[in-house]
C-alpha cells in the first residue's frame, strides 16, 4: 500500500470526453466540463501516482468509509 | 523547602539524584524519576492555577494524560511552552515552571472576583450578554474576556527545536503497555510477528505498577519488568516509552507522538526533541485501559480533591502522600485499594461508602486493617477555598434521594473513585460504533470498523486474570493469522483479590438551602447547573450540549467529565444513557505539539529549492535571487550600489543595445516521443502541427477543457517522431500531468511518450541585436544567417567540444537564441558566452530585466495567463485553429467568449510619462464616481519601457478592442494613487515583429 500523499485527484472516472471531431450538444458539453456529482458511498475516481511512476489509475472508493475496492490502469475498465 | 510529604521506603523513583526545580520563583527539591506533579505534591503545594472561567484555585486531579487541570507555563533551555500537564511533565535539573491563568499572582487572583458575583457565569453567558450592543464587543467585551480567560502563553520565538516524521510497519500495533499490552505483545512476539508497543508514561507496565497482584509467582510489577526487558532483547519489536498513539485513521494507518528530549534539561545535538510516526499496521490492539470516574458533589474541584487512582499512584510510583488525613470517598472496591495503601505506609484513612452493604474480599482486608468505614455515607461539599480544610458528609437514604444531618470531618484531602471509564478514544476514531455496557455503566467498543481489538480495562474487563487469558490469545490469534507461526503462549497463573459490584449512584444531590457548585468538566467548568440550564433551555443533542456548556471541549476532551455528562443529562431527562448517546471522539487523544506535526518541513525544508547549473555563477557575480515556483532565479546582476530598478533597466537597455544572457534552465522541458507525437500536439495545441518540419520550431497555446488558456510555449521538432516542448516555469508540472492525463485516460491508442528533461537541460538566452555576431563566434562552423538558421529554426552543434542545441527562438522580441546543453556542461556554456561576449559588450540579465522586455514587446505570460483569460483576450486569435478540434475548442463558443465587448490585453502609458501604474490597479473612466466606481479592467503588468524611457503597462481591459485611444484612470487604492492613463497597442515596440526576424 502507498500513502496518500503521492498521488494527485484527478475526478470522477466515469465522465467519458466527447470524441473529437463530433458535434456535441451545448448541454452535453456543459455537462462534461462543468456538472459532477458528489456521492457518498462508491464512487470511481481517477488519481495519478504523482510523486511515484506517474501512472494514472481508477480506484473505487466509498467516499464515506475511504474504503479502496478496486484499482486499475487508467485505460482499463473498473 | 523540605519533602514533607515523601516517604522513604516506597515508590520508583531514583532518591540517589536530588534534583533542583523552580514554581512560580521558588525552588524546590525532588527526585530523578518524579514528575513535576508529584516533586510539588512532596513538598506539599497543590495550588498550581486558576480555572478557566470563574478562576478558581486548582490543584492536581489525575496522575498522568487524565489530568484536567494541573497545567503550566514551562521554561526549558531559553524556550517556554504553555499548558504543560504536570503530570506528565518529568522533573529535570533546572526546570521552572509558573501558573497559567492567573494575575497577578496564583494566591491572589482578580478574576477571581467571577468566583464571587451574586450570578455566576451560567452556561451560555457569553452567548446571551455579550450580543449586545454590539458595539460593546471591541471595546469591552472582549478585552475583558480576554484578559480574564485563556490558559498559557504561546511563544513568538522561532522554535529552535528538531521535529522528526519517521514512517512505520508491522504487524501488531499495541497501544498502552499496562498488562493486556504486555501480554498481548509478548504472545504475538513469541509468535514472530512484527511488533510495537507504545506507551505514553516513562515506565511500561501500567496499573501492575500500582496494584497489589500476582502473576505466576511473581508480583505485578516484576512481571512487567521482566516480559518489558525480554521484548526489548526481540528483533522483531519495537518498544517505546513517552509515545502516545493520539489518532486512528483511514486504512490501519496511526499516529503516535514520541517525546524524546521533553524530559531532559536541553535536548542532545542533533537529536529530535519529539518524533511523529505514522504507522501503518495490519492489526491493532487497543490496550489503552482505563481513567478513574469523578464522583460528583458541592466545590469537588477545591485542590486536595483528586481521583483515588491518582493517589494510589503518588503513593506508589512516587512514593508522596496527598494527604496526611485522606478522606476516601468511593461507590466501588478501588477507593479500598487506595485506603489500604494509605494505611500499609502509616497513614489513617476514612471510607465514605455510597453502597449500603457491599461485602468483598478487599472490603474484608480493610475492615481486617481497622480502616475507619462508614457505609451508606456521602461527601456533601468539600470545605477550604485553595486546599481542602475539611468534608460536609451526610448519610444518604437508601433511595439516594435524602441527605440525613450534615457533619463535618476533618481531612486534608478527598480520594473520589466513581468507578472506571475505559479509554475508548481510539477504537471510536477508528470508525468503531461503541456500545454501552450497563454492568458498568460506561460505553465500550462494539463491532471492529477496521482492523482493530479492544483489550482489557479499555474493553470494560476489570479482573486482571480474564484480561492476561484475553490478551494471550489475542496476541496469539491475530500473529498467527499474519505469520502462519504456532508458538502459543499461555497465561501464567493469576492471584488477585476479588471485588464487588459498584454502586451507580455518583451525584450527590444539594442539601436544602445550599447552592454549591458541583463540577462535572474540570478543565472548562462546567457544573451540574450549566447542564440544567442547557436542558431547561431546550438544547436537547448531547453534541448541542457540548457546543453550548463546553462540556469535554478543549485539550481534555472530557476524559473525565464525558460519562458523568452524559448520565446527568439521560436522568434529568428521563432516558437511559445509550439514548443519549456520546459525542464524537476526535484525534488528537492529548494535545500535541505543531512543530511535531509539521516535523522538518518548516522554512527552507517547507519545499525543495531548484538551482540551476549556472547557480554559483550567479552568485559570485552578484546575483540578487527571487523565487520563481521552487526554482530561484537572479532577478538581477547588482553593480554596486544599484537599486533593482536601476540594475534591470541597465540590463533590459544593454539587450536592446548590444547583446544580454539570460539563464532560461527553469523553463519546463518536456521531451516527447513516439509516431502519434504529431499527432498529440495537434490535438493539445489550439494551432496546426501536423505539417511542421523537422528542424523547426513553432509557439503553440494549450487550453483547459473550458477553454482556458493553460499555458504558452515553444515545441520544437527535433527529428521524425521526436519532439522538444517547452512550458512555462511555474506550469511546468502541470502541463506534464496534463499530457499524461489525455496518453493515459482518454486517447490510450496514441503512440507516445513523454518525459521530463527540466533537469537534464541548461539553458541560455542570447539575445539582441549582436547576438548573431556571438552566436557566430560560439559555433564557428554553423551557418548563422537568415538562410541557415531562420526565425524559429533548430540546430544541434559542438560548443567547443560539448553537444549543443541551439533554437530561433525570442521571448525578448529582439534577434535572440536559446542554447540548450546537458546540465553538467551549462556551467562551461555559460562562462564560454561571457567571455566570448566581452567583445560585444555582453551583460547577463535576470528576471527583471526579461520581464521588461517582454512587457513592452506585448509578450504575455503569468500575469496575461491568470486562469481566466482565453486565446481572444490575448489577441491569439490567428492561433486558434477553425479546422480541426483540440482541446477546450468547444468552450470557446461560449456566449461570454464571443461577446462584442469580451476584455482584451492592451497597453497603458501614463498621460504623464512619468508616474509608474502599480500592478492591480483598477481602470476606471471617472476617478471620482461614486463607490463602487465601475472598473473596466486591471493592470496585469508595469515595467519602465527602456525604448522610449517611459512607464508602460499592460491590461487586460473590457471591450478591448474599442479602447485603443480612449484616455482612462488607472486607480489603486491600496497606494492611494489615481494616474490618468492612455490606451494604447499592447505592442508597444516593434510591432510588426521585425527585430525577430532581422
Amino acid at each position: 500500500m502507498r500513502s496518500q500523499n503521492e498521488f494527485s485527484y484527478g475526478g470522477d472516472a466515469t465522465v467519458k470526453r466527447p470524441e473529437l471531431n463530433k458535434e456535441v450538444s451545448d448541454k452535453d458539453w456543459d455537462n462534461f466540463v462543468y456538472n459532477r456529482k458528489s456521492l457518498r458511498g462508491k464512487h470511481k475516481e481517477l488519481w495519478q501516482h504523482i510523486s511515484g511512476c506517474r501512472q494514472w489509475i481508477k480506484v473505487e472508493r466509498d467516499t464515506a468509509t475511504h474504503e479502496i475496492f478496486k484499482t486499475v490502469k487508467a485505460h482499463e475498465d473498473i | 523547602m523540605t519533602q514533607n510529604y515523601r516517604l522513604d521506603n516506597i515508590g520508583l523513583i531514583n532518591r540517589d539524584k536530588k534534583i533542583s526545580f523552580k514554581f512560580n520563583g521558588v525552588t524546590y527539591f525532588g527526585y530523578e524519576g518524579d514528575t513535576l506533579a508529584s516533586a510539588l505534591i512532596a513538598n506539599g503545594i497543590h495550588l498550581i492555577g486558576r480555572s478557566f472561567k470563574y478562576h478558581r484555585p486548582r490543584g492536581f486531579f489525575g496522575a498522568g494524560v487524565d489530568e484536567p487541570y494541573a497545567i503550566v507555563q514551562l521554561y526549558r533551555n531559553n524556550e517556554t511552552e504553555p499548558n504543560i500537564k504536570t503530570t506528565e511533565q518529568e522533573l529535570f535539573e533546572g526546570l521552572e515552571a509558573t501558573s497559567v491563568n492567573c494575575w497577578p499572582s496564583v494566591n491572589f487572583d482578580i478574576g477571581a472576583i467571577n468566583n464571587f458575583l451574586k450570578i455566576f457565569l451560567p452556561a451560555g453567558f457569553y452567548y446571551k450578554t455579550f450580543m449586545w450592543p454590539k458595539s460593546f464587543w471591541y471595546k469591552i467585551y472582549e478585552p475583558f474576556i480576554r484578559k480574564a480567560a485563556g490558559l498559557g502563553v504561546a511563544s513568538i520565538e522561532h522554535d529552535k527545536e528538531r521535529y522528526e516524521h519517521k514512517y512505520e510497519y508491522c504487524d501488531l500495533l499495541i497501544a498502552g503497555s499496562g498488562p493486556s499490552g504486555l501480554a498481548s505483545a509478548y504472545a504475538a512476539a513469541k509468535n514472530g510477528a512484527r511488533v510495537i508497543l507504545a506507551e505514553d508514561k516513562p515506565r511500561f507496565g501500567g496499573t501492575l505498577l500500582t496494584s497489589e497482584v500476582n502473576i505466576g509467582n511473581q508480583t505485578g510489577k516484576e512481571w512487567a519488568e521482566n516480559i518489558i526487558s525480554e521484548l526489548k532483547e526481540m528483533p522483531n519489536v519495537i518498544v517505546k516509552n513517552r509515545s502516545q498513539v493520539f489518532g486512528y485513521y483511514d486504512h490501519n494507518m496511526l499516529v503516535m507522538s514520541e517525546k524524546l528530549s521533553d524530559h531532559l534539561p536541553k535536548t542532545k545535538k542533533y537529536n529530535p526533541k519529539q518524533r511523529l510516526w505514522y504507522i501503518r499496521a495490519k492489526e491493532v490492539l487497543i490496550s489503552s485501559g482505563s481513567i478513574e470516574r469523578p464522583l460528583v458533589f458541592g466545590n469537588n474541584d477545591t485542590p486536595g480533591v483528586m481521583l483515588s487512582s491518582a493517589a494510589k499512584e503518588y503513593l506508589k510510583v512516587y512514593g508522596v502522600l496527598v494527604g496526611k488525613k485522606p478522606l476516601i470517598f468511593t461507590n466501588n472496591d478501588s477507593g479500598y485499594e487506595t485506603a489500604i495503601e494509605f494505611k500499609k505506609n502509616g497513614v489513617d484513612p476514612i471510607i465514605l461508602d455510597t453502597r449500603k452493604e457491599p461485602k468483598s474480599e478487599i472490603i474484608d482486608e480493610a475492615k481486617k486493617l481497622d480502616i475507619q468505614i462508614k457505609f451508606s455515607h456521602v461527601v456533601v461539599a468539600a470545605k477550604g477555598y485553595k486546599k481542602v480544610k475539611s468534608a460536609e458528609v451526610a448519610k444518604i437514604s437508601d433511595d439516594k434521594n435524602e441527605l440525613g444531618t450534615l457533619e463535618n470531618i476533618n481531612c486534608d484531602c478527598i480520594c473520589v473513585s466513581g468507578f472506571w471509564t475505559p479509554t475508548i478514544h481510539l477504537a471510536s476514531q477508528s470508525g468503531n460504533k461503541t456500545i454501552f455496557n450497563k454492568d458498568i455503566d460506561a460505553f465500550v467498543p462494539g463491532l471492529s470498523k477496521q482492523n482493530e481489538t479492544t483489550l482489557g480495562a479499555a474493553n470494560g474487563t476489570f479482573t486482571l486474570e480474564e484480561t492476561l487469558k484475553n490478551s494471550f490469545d489475542s496476541g496469539y490469534e491475530l500473529s498467527k493469522k499474519i505469520t502462519n507461526n504456532d508458538n502459543k503462549t499461555s497465561s501464567p497463573i493469576v492471584m488477585e483479590k476479588k471485588s464487588t459490584t459498584h454502586d451507580k449512584f455518583w451525584c450527590v444531590p444539594l442539601p436544602k438551602g445550599k447552592t454549591y457548585k458541583r463540577f462535572l468538566d474540570f478543565q472548562n467548568d462546567v457544573a451540574v447547573s450549566d447542564i440544567e440550564i442547557a436542558l431547561k433551555e431546550g438544547y436537547r443533542s448531547i453534541e448541542h450540549v457540548k457546543r453550548y456548556t463546553t462540556l469535554g471541549m478543549a485539550t481534555d476532551q472530557g476524559k473525565t467529565s464525558n460519562l458523568n455528562g452524559l448520565q446527568l443529562v439521560s436522568n434529568i431527562e428521563n432516558k437511559i444513557v445509550p439514548e443519549v448517546g456520546h459525542t464524537t471522539f476526535r484525534p488528537p487523544y492529548t494535545p500535541v505539539t505543531i512543530g511535531t506535526i509539521v516535523g522538518r518541513e518548516i522554512g527552507k525544508h517547507s519545499k525543495p529549492t531548484r538551482k540551476s547549473p549556472m547557480h554559483s555563477w550567479h552568485e559570485k557575480n552578484n546575483a540578487v535571487f527571487v523565487d520563481a515556483g521552487v526554482w530561484l532565479r537572479p532577478r538581477y546582476y547588482k553593480i554596486g550600489e544599484e537599486t533593482l530598478f536601476e540594475g534591470s533597466k541597465r540590463e533590459a537597455k544593454n539587450v536592446r543595445a548590444n547583446v544580454g544572457v539570460c539563464d532560461v534552465t527553469t523553463l519546463g522541458k518536456i521531451d516527447i516521443k513516439g509516431p502519434d507525437a504529431a499527432e498529440l500536439l495537434n490535438r493539445v495545441y489550439t494551432n496546426a502541427w501536423l505539417k511542421l518540419p523537422v528542424g523547426k520550431a513553432r509557439y503553440g497555446v494549450m487550453l483547459r477543457e473550458d477553454g482556458i488558456v493553460m499555458d504558452d510555449g515553444t515545441t520544437t521538432r527535433i527529428s521524425e517522431n521526436h519532439y522538444h516542448m517547452t512550458t512555462t516555469t511555474a506550469q511546468a508540472a502541470n502541463v506534464l500531468s496534463h499530457l499524461e492525463y489525455y496518453l493515459q485516460v482518454v486517447w490510450p491508442e496514441l503512440n507516445v511518450n513523454v518525459v521530463s528533461t527540466t533537469e537534464q537541460w541548461a539553458g541560455a538566452a542570447i539575445a539582441g541585436p549582436k547576438s548573431r555576431d556571438l552566436l557566430q563566434k560560439l559555433f564557428p562552423n554553423i551557418d548563422t544567417s537568415n538562410d541557415g538558421l531562420p526565425f524559429m529554426g533548430y540546430l544541434e552543434a559542438e560548443l567547443f567540444g560539448v553537444h549543443a542545441r541551439i533554437f530561433r527562438i525570442s521571448f525578448s522580441g529582439e534577434l535572440a537564441y536559446e542554447v540548450n546543453v546537458e546540465s553538467d556542461n551549462g556551467n562551461f556554456m555559460w562562462e564560454k558566452i561571457m567571455e566570448i561576449g566581452k567583445e560585444f559588450e555582453i551583460q547577463p540579465y535576470g528576471t527583471e530585466a526579461l520581464s521588461t522586455l517582454r512587457i513592452e514587446m506585448g509578450h504575455i505570460a503569468g500575469s496575461e495567463l491568470d486562469g481566466r483569460t482565453i486565446p481572444y483576450d490575448n489577441s491569439l486569435e490567428g492561433l486558434v485553429s477553425k479546422k480541426k478540434d483540440f482541446i477546450g475548442k468547444r468552450s470557446l463558443g461560449r456566449k461570454a467568449f464571443v461577446a462584442e465587448d469580451r476584455q482584451k490585453v492592451v497597453g497603458v502609458v501614463p498621460i504623464d510619462k512619468k508616474t509608474s501604474i502599480p500592478e492591480g490597479s483598477h481602470l476606471v473612466k471617472d476617478a471620482k464616481a461614486q463607490i463602487p466606481n465601475p472598473k473596466l479592467g486591471y493592470i496585469s503588468a508595469s515595467c519602465w519601457s527602456v525604448e522610449y524611457d517611459n512607464p508602460f503597462s499592460l491590461a487586460i481591459i473590457k471591450d478591448g478592442k474599442n479602447m485603443i485611444g480612449q484616455k482612462l484612470f488607472a486607480m489603486s487604492p491600496l497606494k492611494n494613487k489615481t494616474i490618468p492613463v492612455e490606451i494604447v497597442s499592447s505592442h508597444y515596440v516593434d510591432p510588426k515583429g521585425e527585430r525577430v526576424r532581422s
